[in-house]
């Protein structure tokens, strides 16, 4: 059995999931923003990395491919974003866009080299990827400033009225609208056409091609949608924190994304961000007791996940949630 | 000249150490198909262990390499029984790299509760810690011990592998296993085995190569990649792949780093790059 669930068009109301999307990510901003005023730089930042994981699910979720390298097209649009904010470009929604087109270019291009294979030389290739990138952004200073970072990044005001305060009020609406539009948006696009052909291709790529899709070219687009989705993520960190450093595209960046989406369920928008959520919560608490500590729970956290539910909190919970519904049903 | 010879005995030892290391997770992955992340903890325990029966208990350094490879087994096999056994064989690499990544987390994480945070020096007996005449130049003893260590890991891995019972019946296993198991080779026995193998080699390259690749915390994630790419560029399961891998690979970043050492590791991934993208399977792999 694939790990998928079939996907069944809604005929109820034309856009009633789209709009599930935005009140749920309404309703958490609302709750994060009154119940932890004095964590909102931490849960903005939570807001950019829920977008990565949400990108990463868009290519392994959705298409399959196992990748450690998502963190190359974060890291590089938040260093594109950041120099075009030093150069002048300050209106926030313009540096959104130009880190969404810096996330698609990196994406198409890194996509191109990673599907190309399937297995392990995939998984190596997107690795040598993001280290390539890694090692670039340490050696590239006068982009990069190196393992310094780039910092000094003063975007202007949204819509020439809301300045970014210290407290990231400002920065946290901002980043909650956006990751909204987002969500609401890739839910469309997962359900689409061609979000339903990817999950045929991640399926069963053979099978896909005799019913006539061209599976190669597909992959690369799904990239690039990523990227795009990966790149707003890195806008969002280069705008709200005003500093770009090396851990934007380091390994540890990948790999911990990767987890954040097995966590939560690869394969579903909404396990991409439960995922996302509770990992970087739990993260959080703990590491601020101690980071070796933090490398023990959330290995055996890992370990746990893998042994009892493999498919993520998600499918775990509702398999769960089914199996109370019919052991209270026959009682 | 001087240049070109140290950079020749550099590129060896260290391609020998990626050798010695990564071959137990190249005969892993080509039999049991798993991406075992976690293969770089085992050498970092291994290592562990070492420096503490050398620093601690003042053992000599044979009887402290010695315990490392026995104790890194010892420690691998609740490991081994309670989680790898679910993912032999299995496909599903996402599962395989999350469960792997955890056990790396939770290694490392133990590993540093019980000897603390600090570099783990593994001192050398006088024997291998002075220069050698080697003719016509002095070199670093211990670069040589570790080459000749490679050499032998090489050549009692052949040994093993083409001219034992042993050695048949894995690459039986290797090239088809459910026939394998068709015709009586009980591979459950021989995985436990395979691993156990793989786990002694991991932890004896890295005792032994702990001097090029220093024992630290972070060791097993940040020498975790390394391990991995050597595997898929040689190819999964071949002795002669990962020993060509390692050397060229080793040859790749020593020269990156003597000659351009602010790119760090930019030419070791740019040949990774390359190379994978031009035999996908190994330079001497299979397709499967």
């Amino acid at each position: 059995m694939s790990s998928t669930t079939i996907v069944v068009p809604d005929k109820r109301l034309p856009l009633a999931t789209e709009l599930a999307g935005i009140a749920v990510i309404a309703v958490l901003g609302i709750a994060g923003y009154f119940l932890f005023p004095d964590d909102l730089a931490f849960l903005t930042r939570l807001i950019s990395i829920a977008l990565l994981v949400l990108s990463l699910d868009l290519v392994t979720g959705y298409c399959g491919v196992a990748t450690l390298g998502q963190a190359a097209l974060f890291g590089v649009s938040a260093y594109v974003v950041g120099n075009a904010c030093l150069a002048g470009i300050t209106n926030p929604l313009l540096l959104l866009l130009v880190g969404l087109a810096a996330g698609a270019v990196v994406g198409l291009a890194s996509g191109a080299l990673i599907t190309r294979f399937r297995g392990l030389p995939q998984l190596v290739l997107s690795i040598a990827i993001g280290q390539l990138v890694a090692a670039l952004s340490n050696k590239l200073s006068i982009l990069t400033g190196g393992s310094d970072g780039l910092s000094g990044i003063t975007p202007g005001k949204v819509f020439g009225i809301f300045a970014f305060d210290m407290y990231s009020r400002t920065a946290y609406v901002f980043s909650a609208v956006v990751l909204g539009v987002v969500f609401a948006l890739l839910l469309r696009f997962v359900r689409s056409p061609f979000g339903l052909l990817c999950r045929g291709i991640k399926d069963d790529d053979l099978r896909a091609q005799m019913i006539g899709a061209s599976v190669y070219p597909r992959l690369i687009v799904m990239y690039g949608v990523s990227g795009a989705v990966a790149g707003i993520g890195g806008a969002l960190t280069a705008i709200t924190t005003g500093v770009v450093g090396l851990d934007s595209v380091s390994f540890e960046r990948s790999a911990e994304v990767l987890v954040m989406l097995v966590l939560g369920g690869a394969g579903s928008l909404w396990g991409a961000l439960t995922g996302a959520i509770i990992f970087q919560i739990f993260e959080h608490i703990v590491s601020a007791t101690n980071p070796f500590h933090w490398m023990t729970l959330v290995g055996l956290l890992l370990i746990l996940i893998v042994v009892f539910m493999p498919r993520g909190l998600a499918h775990g919970a509702a398999a769960l949630w089914s199996k109370l519904r019919s052991r209270g049903g026959r009682s | 000249m001087r240049t070109i010879l140290s950079i020749g005995v550099d590129a060896v030892s260290y391609g020998m150490v990626l050798f010695m290391i990564s071959i137990g997770l190249s005969i892993m992955m080509g039999l049991m198909r798993v991406v075992n992340l976690a293969h770089g903890a085992f050498a970092m325990i291994g290592g562990y262990l070492a420096s503490y029966a050398l620093r601690a208990m003042g053992l000599p350094y044979a009887v402290a390499i010695l315990i490392a490879v026995v104790g890194t087994i010892a420690i691998s096999i609740p490991f081994e029984v309670l989680l790898y056994r679910r993912i032999y064989r299995k496909s599903d690499a996402l599962t395989q790299l999350l469960l792997t990544i955890g056990i790396t987390f939770f290694v490392i994480g133990i590993v540093n509760f019980v000897f603390g945070p600090t570099l783990k020096s593994i001192p050398l007996p006088p024997a291998l810690s002075g220069p050698l005449d080697i003719g016509f130049r002095m070199v670093p003893t211990h670069r040589m011990f570790v080459i000749a260590c490679g050499a032998v890991t090489a050549l009692a891995l052949w040994f093993l592998l083409d001219k034992t019972e042993f050695g048949v019946r894995l690459r039986a296993a290797v090239d088809n296993g459910d026939m394998a198991e068709a015709l009586g080779i009980r591979t459950e026995m021989l995985y436990s085995a395979t691993f156990a193998l793989a786990v002694g080699l991991a932890a004896f390259g890295g005792v032994v190569g702990a001097e090029l690749l220093p024992i630290e915390p972070f060791y097993a994630l940040r020498y975790m990649v390394t391990f991995l790419v050597v595997v898929s560029v040689g190819g999964a399961g071949s002795i002669a792949g990962a020993l060509s891998a390692s050397l060229l690979l080793g040859l790749a970043d020593t020269t990156g780093k003597y000659l351009a050492p602010e790119f760090g590791e930019f030419f070791f991934y740019l040949a990774v790059i390359v190379i994978v993208f031009l035999f996908p399977h190994g330079l001497l792999g299979r397709a499967h």
